[in-house]
């Protein structure tokens, strides 16, 4: 598989006998945009450091154009990372910061100069050489941090959340900035995130990760759209997540009504977890063919209102919708069959 | 500053045990008593500048900076070990290293001349052995092993204090970047202890270039260092205006040098233990 980067086979990491990562197998291919995405704990940090060379897979093995790197140590691998905090030395200005892998590489001075020069133009910090690195602000030093990784020309820039400490506005743009580097300089990147709206954004493949394993791979669509399990819908947007019955291929029945689908391939009359999303059901008058609920609250979300309905049998509906119905309404809820999705039951503790 | 009041106490607490017994050194040292009562004179400070006088000044600024020095070569690696991040038992090794602090200095040294005295440990143990006596006690290197002994914790707290502040990121930054182990320590971990190198250094060499005590018991009484020298002028000699023209002297040495090490502790992140 000559495009697949970086391979992860049956990958395991335990510390002191947790299980922080359960025999993971994940490709990466080359030019890739791919987020590890999931709450924290999921094991997400973990694959980035095993990667990285930080630490040592209990088991299987970490593949890096299809050789073994488990044994290799971090200054010999042809990846670079960006750190959380940054981790800038502070007892260097910016340029030394960003000079110093190649100073170790023995670079010459003309072209360490030069590739400084350029990585601040592309972050756009030239003139900020001799800085010192705390009088920078967080996106700031972040630019510096990614500068000082990609100066080196990796094969793989590993970033972990780095920019949780931004603030919303700075995060955005910086978002925009790093898919934009990414684009411009065709390197892999793995993105570690907990933030799934950046991992939408930003990402080409996007893994979704819990308790040490993989829940699901695929491009943000099919994350979105087609969530593989109830964990995986609950954490990519908000869901209405119901349990259901199938009664046959195309047929579902659910919050005490029948509704047509798109989904098949179920035993018939199995159990199975049913998502919804909010933006997704139209309210209606209320009406004797459609789900009847009443609204209990609105919170104004600036594109959107948020509606919580109590519905029949006592679920409790979120609705996103911009009209806003006010607050004990009796309403129906309309639910086209392709905004159904159907999932099979997994036990998620 | 609507509370002020509350320092009062404090002030009058360094007023009289600070600032006064400084002001009645620096008195005496620019006094002599004359017959006609005392006058003003410079020449408590022209007596220092006899070649005998200057020489034990040298001996121990010398003796001071070799133990100094032995202290920073003994000391960094223990720091480091100590402040390392697979290390178990930290604590308890930490513990080991301060306990002898918690015994009195004076037993400490004593216990030392028991060590090293003709029939002591070292040589009975050397005499079984059918090797020839060593005569250490009394000599420099006594002096200078008691000083190391009873100074090195001063060199490796304030560096274990600084190097486990280091954010292991920095570390893996710089493995991340290319540095083996040993450009990581020259380039990141060296730099970044050096506050607690310097603190260690400050802590170690003023008490070591002022001590008599140790060089009382470890050098014999023939032995003489500036703090010896200070000593025997208020206790033995009764010249208490030369005696505090050294004083004067000494702590000038002392706050030049103090005045030299932090230039190199620009940043606070200096750990001292004081």
């Amino acid at each position: 598989m000559a495009n697949h980067i970086i391979e992860l086979v049956d990958l395991t990491k335990e510390y002191d006998g947790h299980k922080a990562l359960k025999s993971i197998n994940l490709y990466i291919r080359q030019n890739e945009f791919v987020t590890l995405l999931g709450p924290s704990g999921c094991g997400k940090t973990t694959t980035l450091r095993l990667i990285g060379g930080f630490e040592i897979p209990t088991s299987g093995s970490v593949m890096f154009e299809s050789v073994n790197i488990n044994d290799v140590p971090p200054y010999k691998r042809r990846v670079n990372t960006v750190f959380q905090k940054y981790a800038l030395f502070p007892h260097m200005n910016v340029f030394e910061n960003i000079a110093f892998g190649l100073k170790i590489k023995k670079t010459g001075k003309d072209t360490i100069n030069e590739k400084v020069r350029d990585m601040l133009s592309m972050v756009n910090l030239s003139g900020f050489e001799n800085r010192s690195v705390d009088s920078l602000s967080g996106g700031q030093q972040q630019r510096i941090a990614i500068a000082r990784a990609l100066v080196n020309e990796p094969e793989v820039l590993l970033l972990d959340e780095p920019l949780g400490a931004l603030d919303l506005k700075l995060r955005k743009e910086m978002q925009q900035e790093l898919k934009n580097i990414q684009k411009r300089l065709g390197i892999t990147f793995i993105y570690v995130t907990h933030d799934q709206e950046e991992a939408l954004t930003m990402s080409d493949t996007i893994v979704v990760m819990q308790q040490g394993s993989i829940q699901q791979i695929g491009t943000p669509q099919d994350i979105y759209n087609e969530p593989r399990n109830a964990f995986v819908a609950d954490f990519i947007g908000e869901s209405n997540i119901i349990d259901g019955v199938m009664i046959h291929d195309y047929r579902v029945v659910f919050a005490g009504h029948e509704f047509d689908c798109v989904d098949k391939g179920f035993g018939s009359m199995e159990n199975v977890d049913v998502v919804v999303r909010p933006e997704d059901i139209k309210l209606m008058h209320e009406n004797e063919n459609l789900v009847q609920g009443r609204v209990k609250s609105v919170t104004f979300k600036g594109v959107h209102y948020e509606m919580r309905i109590m519905g029949e049998n006592g679920y409790n509906w979120i609705v996103h919708s911009t009209v806003m119905e006010p607050v004990d309404t009796k309403v129906g809820l309309k639910i086209q069959p392709y905004d159904i999705q159907i999932m099979k039951k997994v036990q998620i503790s | 500053m609507k509370k002020g009041w509350i320092s009062y106490p404090y002030i009058i607490w360094m007023l009289i045990f600070i600032v006064v017994p400084l002001l009645l050194v620096l008195y005496y040292s620019v006094t002599a008593s004359t017959a006609s009562g005392t006058a003003f004179t410079l020449e408590n400070f022209e007596k220092f500048m006899q070649p005998i006088y200057v020489k034990v000044l040298v001996r121990s600024i010398a003796l001071a900076l070799i133990s100094t020095f032995i202290c920073l070569v003994l000391g960094y690696p223990v720091a480091m070990i100590l402040a390392g991040r697979n290390l178990k038992k930290k604590s308890l090794l930490v513990l080991l290293f301060i306990i002898p602090m918690w015994m009195n200095f004076l037993l400490r040294t004593y216990a030392w001349m028991t060590i090293l005295e003709r029939n002591g440990l070292i040589n009975t143990f050397l005499g079984t052995l059918g090797l020839p006596q060593l005569n250490i006690l009394y000599t420099d290197s006594a002096v200078a092993l008691g000083m190391v002994y009873n100074f090195l914790p001063f060199m490796v707290l304030p560096i274990f204090s600084v190097m486990s502040k280091i954010d292991m990121s920095l570390i893996e930054a710089a493995e991340d970047l290319g540095s083996n182990s040993i450009t990581v320590f020259r380039k990141v971990t060296f730099p970044l202890s050096l506050p607690g190198v310097v603190s260690g250094i400050t802590m170690v060499f003023m008490p070591a270039v002022t001590t008599f005590v140790i060089s009382n018991l470890l050098g014999g009484s023939q032995y003489t260092l500036i703090g010896n020298l200070i000593e025997d002028q208020f206790m033995r000699v009764y010249d208490w205006n030369f005696g505090s023209a050294v004083s004067i002297i000494m702590m000038l040495l002392i706050l030049a040098s103090m005045g030299i090490m932090n230039r190199y502790d620009k940043d606070d992140a200096g750990g001292g233990l004081f």
